[in-house]
């Protein structure tokens, strides 16, 4: 049964609450984008704390530099399933379809995604993915042990004969079909559903942001499931696409992964730039300082970013190093116009700092840091010297730990629109303190070790014992991040229908906020005239409204 | 639709640009391929958008001064709640997980993905207008 859903301000009984099936069922049929978007949140969130776990097993091995905790092949289960845990299953996910499906379409005024089958598909999809994946730890050779990067031939059915590597295989394959069908919604969404008004340069920057990750998506995923199924090829049918015995071409492997792998870092990135942008205009009470200048940094960045890849491979000697270093470069300069912005929207604000505005500030200050060294690694001759050192594993860490702070402050931002209840703010704060110090004392031994040449994924080190005390101080960083996430189910718990929220507790400003909390089934009753990006502030405050771009008031 | 098709045909350029610059410099062929087929993903959907936008009425929402009365009316048809996504995941996990454990679990779930196609589509033919 579909539903001929009339604009706002028409008909109000066809946005009445949809009477569907109820309980169970009710989550396994429907095509709601907010109730996709929220079991989304919680299977990511799961996925995190999985992660999460296995990070803190990883740490505690390497503690001492002669560890007993777990063997060499549970080690290279370990930081295997991390990274692919934390990088496929938990921060794409997480960004493109959880917050993104609940926030977008209410963000432009639509009733909900442009495909809503297609959305539950993907949901769908992305569970069985990653249950596949995760069934590898209960196989006989146990989960995939070659990297999250699965680099050849240590894919080959000879290295990682078991089940556990075509469990990943598969689960990537269905993660990948499902993050493909959302970028199809998420574009189709914004080009065809926005309200009346909502041109494209009166979007959130949050959309913007997910409207460029959706192209990066379809650009950078197939070729990833593309070469999955070459992977699988190679080890089941005897194709040698990969394998220097048959004439293939190990390296092959690297270009096609890395070709998704750095867009990859942008469609992970992006979102979460966009939550910053959002919290921080909200909490500093200003517009966003330079709009059009942010989404074109974005543009940019993702423009840019399909030039990349090979820098992760500098140190294999086949590829064009100036090419790859000079476009490596020149992500710095849209990314610093951003950091700017950023700092320009704070500038001379009413700063009011709540959890989600402790968690961006904490997401610039981390993504400063990964994003300059960064800038170190593109550069071939540092490269060389760090590559595969813990000088990396800092950098991305530091990269993606920003990325968490920045989501965490978009669950309390729009946890209420979701909820219709506020989380308690004094346990966020501590939750913030936790997983902002944890995050620079997890990082910054690992710098230092990377410079002093202890080299990634080795599970003991007895030849260094001298690396024994800066491990131990990383893995307290880590240990201080476990309790901050521990602190944030605890804050779930104690603020369980707790404090009613409103419909626009923070006074915010774009249309999400116009609707109740939560939303209405298609989201809205009625909608305002929109003739800015900040339509909710415009109705709000029809004494400060916005001043098109360009004018000025007289 | 005019900024949306200048969005793609922009990047469909650099992309083409940013090919032609690292093929001839490179003569690497995997990369080139890549950037190449990205460039004409984008001119794909960019150039028909940008086709349309010099034909059609402007929109609603590309008029900065439409009011909500002017969207008023169908917006579109959503479909109500439905197992077949559920099946058609189920389905196609079953069939991943036949790539690992044996053939048989084809059989349940290339039926599941039948029982889902056939399914899903009769439902999106009874649905409401658009």
């Amino acid at each position: 049964m579909s539903h001929t859903i009339t604009a706002p301000e028409t008909s109000h009984e066809s946005h009445d609450e949809h009477h569907g099936p109820s309980g169970l069922l009710k989550w396994l049929t429907t095509t709601d984008h907010k109730i996709i978007g929220l079991s989304y949140t919680i299977t990511a969130v799961v996925m995190l704390v999985i992660g999460g776990a296995l990070a803190e097993l990883i740490r505690a091995q390497l503690v001492t530099s002669n560890g007993h905790l777990v063997s060499f092949a549970q080690y290279n289960e370990l930081f295997t399933m991390h990274g692919s845990i934390m990088i496929y299953l938990f921060a794409g996910p997480f960004a493109f379809g959880a917050l993104a499906n609940i926030i977008v379409p209410i963000q432009i005024g639509a009733p909900d995604m442009a495909f809503p089958r297609l959305n539950a598909l993907s949901y769908w999809l992305y569970l069985t993915g990653s249950i596949t994946m995760l069934l590898g730890f209960f196989t006989a050779g146990g989960a995939a042990n070659f990297g999250w990067v699965g680099y050849a031939p240590l894919t080959s059915s000879l290295n990682a004969p078991g089940a556990g590597a075509d469990l990943w295989i598969g689960g990537l394959m269905l993660t990948g079909f499902s993050a493909i069908f959302t970028g199809v919604n998420l574009v189709a969404t914004i080009f065809y559903l926005r309200a009346p008004g909502m041109t494209m340069f009166r979007m959130p920057i949050f959309t913007w942001n997910l409207l460029v990750t959706a192209i990066l998506i379809l650009l950078a995923f197939p070729v990833l499931t593309a070469g999955l199924i070459m992977l699988y090829a190679d080890r089941h049918f005897g194709t040698h696409i990969f394998s220097v015995a048959g004439g293939g071409v190990p390296v092959l492997w690297q270009h096609i992964f890395w070709f998704w792998g750095h867009p990859e870092v942008y469609i992970l990135a992006l979102p979460f730039f966009g939550m910053a942008t959002e919290i921080i205009a909200v909490f500093s009470k200003k517009p966003v300082f330079g709009y059009k200048g942010m989404i074109f940094a974005t543009i940019s960045i993702a423009a840019l970013s399909l030039g990349v890849w090979a820098h992760h491979m500098f140190t294999t000697g086949v590829v064009l190093l100036p090419f790859f270093s000079i476009m490596s470069l020149l992500i710095a300069v849209p990314t610093g116009i951003k950091i700017f912005n950023w700092i320009g929207t704070m500038w001379r604000g009413e700063i009011w700092f709540s959890t989600a505005m402790l968690m961006a500030i904490g997401f610039l200050i981390t993504f400063l840091i990964g994003g300059l060294t960064g800038i170190y690694l593109a550069s071939p001759p540092l490269d060389f010297f760090t590559h595969d050192t813990y000088f990396v594993v800092a950098h991305f860490h530091s990269v993606v730990m920003a990325l968490v702070l920045a989501g965490m402050g978009g669950l309390y931002y729009w946890g209420p629109k979701i909820t219709g209840y506020l989380l308690n703010e004094r346990i966020g704060k501590a939750q913030f303190w936790f997983l902002f110090i944890g995050t620079q004392v997890f990082t910054f031994p690992q710098y230092i070790l990377g410079l002093q040449g202890m080299p990634r994924r080795m599970a003991i080190y007895p030849q260094h014992p001298e690396w024994a005390n800066l491990n131990a101080l990383s893995s307290l960083g880590a240990l201080l991040i476990g309790v901050s996430t521990v602190l944030f189910v605890v804050n779930i718990i104690v603020s369980w229908k707790k404090y009613p929220a409103g419909d626009n507790p923070w006074d915010a400003q774009t249309l999400e906020w116009f609707t109740t909390s939560p939303p209405p089934h298609h989201n809205f009753y009625r909608l305002p005239q929109i003739r800015s990006e900040r339509p909710t502030w415009d109705h709000n405050h029809p004494e400060h409204k916005a001043i098109a771009h360009g004018h000025h008031e007289e | 639709m005019r900024v949306e098709a200048k969005l793609l045909l922009f990047l469909g350029l650099f992309f083409g640009a940013m090919c032609a610059v690292y093929w001839t410099w490179s003569l690497e062929n995997a990369g080139g391929v890549m950037m190449f087929a990205g460039m004409l993903l984008c001119f794909l959907p960019g150039s028909y958008y940008f086709w349309w936008s010099r034909r059609m009425k402007t929109r609603p929402e590309d008029d900065p001064n439409a009011t909500t009365e002017v969207g008023a009316g169908v917006v579109g048809s959503f479909p109500g709640s439905s197992i077949f996504p559920f099946l058609l995941g189920m389905g196609s996990f079953f069939v991943v997980l036949a790539l690992v454990f044996g053939i048989w679990l084809l059989i349940p779930g290339l039926a599941l993905v039948l029982w889902a196609l056939l399914g899903g589509t009769s439902e999106g033919r009874r649905g409401g207008n658009v």
